[in-house]
């Protein structure tokens, strides 16, 4: 789970931090008719040899916007963000910046800068001559130079660092060096391969939030490729996820997380239980489902639900099911009886994994809320398991 | 607990060293004989290295084999590192691997068929064989061996590093110039270093290659030895074993200085 930084920004900043907030949760261009994309990514095909690593990717990315490239390794994400930095070519389709087609111009030439995800400083060359190198390349005059990269060092509070090379840094302040190099020239665009994958747990949690304010205040768009749900979760506006070179899903963080298209993305972002049932009848708003192995029946809300006799998968994440040792009153809707097969304790949250009749497994998840329980539940117990009609969710694919 | 080299390794390593030095150290110490019989020691004297100075032939031979080590060394290691850079960076162009075996082949190739195969050339070319002959001949030989240090190095290197630079709006050849080549720079270097040693001591390709007024050093010292060793040449010997050997010490003591100073900034 993510902690806030652990040193409290001083008062002025905690005040944006406030307006961050308000201004993120109202930010959505991608709804208005009206807006124009930064980015576009019309039918883009890449293929290596006879495999496809991208297929047929449309995609939108609009000003301002923090977008999260997200999937398993080989998913193609990286490929894509690499055509976009002119590394690779496309094979079919094409991208626009700023409504200009991109094709031929080489990566040198295109106002987009990228952090890699090895950082790629140059041994050879000072935090500071690593961060003027981009400047100098748009013959930009000493002074200006100079002034760019104080502001830069400050900006990533490295300014007692400036004459130290890469090797003599550690992985964080080398993750500082690699963006403040990355954002100096000011990009239109940062693509951000993997920022955070070098770090530690600790010092990731705390960057993803540094990283969000950090484009808020330079106001520009990111693009972050990331295999690690939580850190798109945290800090992206908008999430693809990918699987074997396609998206199979764009939206909000809350939206991939608690709407996903279909079992993969379910069971990509987080933990999710599967059931796979048949949809017995509908009374608005209300379906009621069967379990195809074990009978039970499932009352849930017919979003989406399609009509009776189709096989659909019940999704629902082990946070939304309650645990008991006393059976559930005789209101409660979806009640599952099992028994206690694995406890895996994390501190904040206990995993509890049951066992229903029939051999399925059920992942139910409680956060330790209280710190003595008058009777734990133990391996072996009797439990019962329970959620409420607007927890599920129903998958089709 | 015994602390230090056992007896065993002692041993070992006493032979090893008398196995390879004992002769150099021979040829130092006759270089230094007052007499003129090779075998007889007849008193500390330097008059050999006097008689060097005055010993045209000898000193036209050095000027030689030095200017066609400079030349070729040079010419061979930019040649050498563009094969390099073609090997390592061209992407798997059609022929990859034949290129890369026919880098390599000279290395193993036997000396004497290459210069044949340079004299056969040179001979069809109508070639006035001497000192571009020479020249052209090293530079042949010894660019394989640069393209290999060179090649090892540049496959080691991120890449990433020359596309961080192009994404930072450095054109491809600025990439390369500002952040490969600084980087790649002590393979170049040693690649160079190779070259030039390979190409002072070269016997066998220089004697197919060369023509008159072209002698090189390593020829000369031939063909004086055929009529017999001279003090002379121990001191024309000596004289190059002390140019090599200040060559090596000055190029670990710059290697260690650097990385000590390297280490100091590290704590600073």
């Amino acid at each position: 789970m993510s902690r806030p930084p652990t040193v409290k920004p001083p008062r002025s900043e905690a005040g944006r931090r406030l307006n961050i907030g308000a201004v993120r949760s109202s930010f959505a261009p991608w709804n208005d008719p009206d807006a124009t994309p930064l980015v576009r990514f019309e039918g883009v095909t890449k293929r290596f040899g006879d495999q496809t690593a991208v297929r047929d990717v449309s995609l939108d990315i609009y000003p301002g916007e923090f977008f999260a490239l997200l999937g398993p390794s080989g998913c193609g994400k990286t490929t894509l963000m690499r055509m976009l930095a002119g590394f690779e070519s496309l094979d079919a389709g094409r991208i626009t910046l700023a409504g200009e087609d991109l094709a031929g111009a080489p990566p040198h030439r295109r106002p987009v800068n990228m952090m890699f995800q090895s950082y790629a400083l140059f041994p050879h060359m000072t935090v500071e001559q690593n961060i003027a190198f981009g400047l100098k390349q748009d013959g930009m005059d000493r002074k200006a130079i100079d002034a760019r990269v104080a502001e830069m060092l400050a900006l990533v509070k490295l300014e007692a660092f400036a004459r130290r090379k890469p090797d003599q840094l550690s992985g964080g302040q080398k993750q500082r060096v690699a963006l403040a190099r990355a954002v100096a020239r000011k990009p239109t665009m940062l693509l951000l391969d993997e920022p955070l994958g070098a770090l530690d747990k600790k010092l990731r949690e705390e960057t993803q939030f540094e990283l969000m304010d950090l484009q808020v205040q330079l106001g520009m768009t990111f693009l972050i490729v990331t295999h690690d749900q939580e850190e798109a979760m945290v800090m992206a506006d908008r999430i693809a996820v990918m699987r074997e070179g396609e998206i199979v899903q764009i939206g909000r963080p809350e939206e991939v997380y608690e709407s996903p298209a279909n079992r993969y993305v379910a069971a990509f972002l987080g933990d999710v239980n599967l059931f796979e049932t048949t949809v017995e009848a509908i009374a608005h708003p209300m379906a009621h489902l069967t379990a195809t192995e074990t009978d039970a029946g499932f009352y849930v809300l017919d979003d989406d639900c399609p009509a009776a006799g189709a096989t659909v998968w019940l999704a629902v994440r082990p946070e939304k099911m309650r645990i008991s040792l006393d059976p559930p009153s005789a209101d409660v809707k979806n009640v599952l009886a099992g028994e206690i097969w694995d406890i895996g304790y994390t501190g904040d949250w206990t995993n509890y994994i049951v066992e229903l009749p029939g051999g399925t497994l059920v992942r139910v998840a409680r956060a330790n809320d209280r710190r003595v329980v008058e009777r734990p539940i133990d391996w072996d117990d009797k439990v019962w398991v329970s959620f409420d009609p607007d927890a599920g969710v129903v998958l089709t694919s | 607990m015994r602390r230090g080299p056992s007896w065993f390794n002692l041993v070992s390593l006493t032979v090893g060293f008398a196995f390879l030095y004992l002769p150099i150290v021979l040829l130092v110490a006759w270089s230094f004989n007052a007499s003129r019989l090779v075998t007889v020691w007849g008193g500390f004297s330097t008059k050999w290295y006097v008689a060097l100075l005055s010993d045209q032939q000898l000193l036209d031979a050095a000027w030689v084999t030095l200017r066609v080590g400079l030349l070729s060394a040079t010419v061979a290691t930019v040649l050498g590192t563009l094969a390099a850079i073609a090997l390592a960076r061209g992407g798997r162009f059609r022929g990859h691997t034949l290129f890369s075996g026919m880098i390599y082949a000279p290395l193993v190739m036997p000396e004497v068929i290459m210069g044949l195969a340079l004299l056969l050339l040179f001979v069809a070319l109508r070639f006035d064989r001497g000192f571009w002959t020479v020249t052209l001949a090293h530079t042949t030989l010894t660019l394989s061996y640069v393209a290999v240090v060179v090649h090892s190095r540049l496959i080691t290197f991120d890449r990433a590093l020359e596309e961080a630079a192009q994404d930072l709006g450095a054109t491809p050849a600025r990439a390369f110039m500002s952040v490969t080549l600084p980087n790649i720079f002590p393979a170049v270097l040693a690649g160079w270093m190779l070259a030039f040693t390979l190409s002072l001591d070269d016997l066998v390709i220089a004697s197919f290659a060369s023509g008159p007024g072209a002698t090189t050093l390593p020829m000369r010292i031939y063909s004086q030895v055929r009529l017999g060793v001279t003090p002379e040449i121990n001191a024309v010997c000596t004289i190059l074993i002390a140019i090599v050997a200040t060559g090596v010490i000055i190029w670990s003591l710059a290697m260690k200085w650097r990385s000590a100073g390297a280490a100091r900034q590290a704590l600073a």
